[in-house]
């Protein structure tokens, strides 16, 4: 079976967009993709948009897109999977590579969250808990993965400390990324002295809701050599699910879904977690991006806090992860964050990473989950 | 009768329908599978283990130890007017997990991962329709002192 490279990306400018509808954001995100790889609109042969569809007023967006992008007649669907929606819709695209069935396909991430409410915002996001044993008792987003920290502090001595130093960090690398929500760098004392959002969370542990836009095109292996300079291999794309109730799991110090995606995903790309360079992970909240690391095999289990307050996710650490700014700088659009991810880590593998620029970045991995576990997926890319 | 059950019901309609009215007459339920005797909580109607649809339920005793817990202050829709309250999961002492809010007879500043807890029926007084939850509380508290 053919491989499978990525010949072109785009990014919008994510944050409070009420100056574009939706299908406006995505047109920019697939132009650039459109102009970084060289290719014109005619050589796509399908698209595929990752989204929630509850955010937006339009029903079944990936119709609206395909007309505002110019790429009518053409096959599109759909995918979601709450905030892996993106990722997911990079897995359909790959498998319809992989299958024969089309051998360029555009990715496109996207999503329209301002236009409703934080509380409108807060139920909806509850209720990826699930609804019929916890959301009637106020669930919220946050909320479960608050819980998630107390435990993990709990069990392992992680501290108030080590969780500000993830926000620290990655508001340090998204005050120089260009297309953050947040461009301004915090201190801890400043984090500490936010308002309440779930204990132990405060503003600063939490990502913010954002608008926003990211192309990914993939292409069969031979017409990825004959596009691309230096083509971006999607050599590891697994998934793999939780249960949707935290109730029916055993642990909560950890997401399974990631633990196992992870396993699949090096295994297929036949890496080891040593091998990873640069990583962009869900870091929805500040323990999220704590637990990515062990369920990732960065650190072992338990010892994700130490290892951020050691800087080893720093540029020159052992790996740098979430350079970019993460969700938490950047803003998560939550269907347009597995696109952004993957735009981010193929920047850095063909060193166009700029000031952000890991040294010798040749193996990058992305982790992107939806809700609050039930999906992850987990990609590793390469260049030769 | 599940529309009862929580103070925003999300899914009125289940096999497991009855929950509520026990709930309401102060017994807290679980499943078990008439097949192959797999027990549940939450309950469920058809079995994971098996895949039969034949269940009962299954009275519990409430008691438990909190796994985790959080204080939201951040309240979704139809929760604001209550907020900031307190979440907790406990592991059952007859096995599954429950999720509730603490309730009047556990003061904040006492509530740590690993104390012992009572799941206790509550209806909710002050609203004319019914409306029944359950709430954590100190070992021993029983539905009568609390309602």
């Amino acid at each position: 079976m053919t491989r499978v490279g990525i010949i072109g990306v785009g990014h919008g400018v994510f944050g409070r967009r009420s100056d574009a509808t939706v299908q406006e954001l995505a047109f920019e995100a697939f132009r650039d993709a459109l102009q970084d790889a060289g290719i014109d609109r005619d050589a796509v042969d399908a698209s595929v948009v990752g989204s929630v569809p509850e955010y937006h007023k339009q029903r079944s967006l990936a119709g609206v897109i395909q007309e505002y992008l110019g790429l009518v007649p053409k096959p599109t669907w759909l995918t979601e999977v709450a905030c892996a929606s993106g990722s997911a819709a990079m897995r359909t695209a790959w498998m319809a590579i992989k299958s024969g069935t089309h051998d360029i396909v555009a990715v496109i991430g996207c999503q329209k969250m301002t236009e409703l409410s934080t509380p409108e915002i807060l139920a909806l996001m509850g209720r990826v808990g699930e609804v019929q044993w916890e959301s009637g008792f106020g669930t919220t987003f946050p909320g479960y993965y608050a819980m998630f920290a107390k435990r993990h502090m709990h069990e392992f001595g992680t501290t108030r400390e080590q969780l500000l130093d993830v926000a620290v960090k990655n508001h340090h690398y998204g005050a120089l990324n260009p297309y953050a929500l947040f461009r301004k760098e915090i201190t801890k004392e400043k984090a500490s002295a936010s308002e309440d959002v779930a204990t132990p969370f405060q503003v600063y542990d939490c990502c913010a809701n954002a608008d926003g836009a990211a192309c990914v095109i993939l292409a069969s292996e031979g017409r990825a050599r004959e596009i691309s300079k230096i083509p971006i291999w999607l050599d590891g794309m697994a998934c793999a699910t939780a249960s949707m109730s935290v109730l029916r799991r055993p642990s909560l110090v950890g997401l399974p879904s990631a633990e196992r995606a992870a396993g699949e995903a090096y295994a297929m790309a036949g890496i080891g977690p040593g091998d990873v360079k640069v990583a962009d992970v869900h870091d929805c909240f500040t323990i999220a991006e704590i637990m990515a690391y062990e369920d990732l095999g960065f650190c072992k289990k338990g010892e994700g806090g130490p290892f951020v307050a050691d800087r080893q996710t720093y540029i020159g650490g052992k790996v740098a992860v979430n350079v970019d700014g993460g969700l938490k700088a950047k803003g998560h659009p939550i269907g347009a964050t597995g696109t952004s991810m993957t735009f981010e880590i193929v920047k850095q593998l063909r060193g166009e990473a700029g000031e952000r620029q890991v040294p010798d970045a040749d193996v990058g991995l992305t982790h992107n989950v939806g809700g609050i576990g039930q999906y992850c997926f987990v990609q590793v890319l390469k260049r030769d | 009768m599940f529309k009862w059950f929580g103070k925003v019901n999300y899914t009125p309609y289940t096999k497991v329908d009855d929950f509520a009215r026990y709930l309401r007459d102060g017994r807290l339920m679980g499943s078990r599978c008439k097949s192959c005797g797999a027990t549940s909580f939450p309950p469920r109607a058809d079995c994971d283990s098996c895949m039969s649809g034949d269940f009962e339920f299954l009275e519990l005793s409430g008691e438990g130890k909190l796994h985790t817990f959080t204080k939201i202050v951040a309240a979704p829709t139809g929760f604001e007017d209550v907020a900031p309250y307190i979440v907790g999961v406990v592991d059952l002492k007859e096995g599954g997990k429950a999720l509730a809010w603490f309730g009047d007879s556990i003061a904040e500043e006492e509530i740590e991962i690993g104390m012992d807890v009572q799941i206790v029926p509550r209806i909710f007084e002050e609203l004319e329709e019914i409306k029944v939850y359950y709430s954590l509380e100190q070992p021993g508290t029983t539905w009568s002192k609390v309602n």
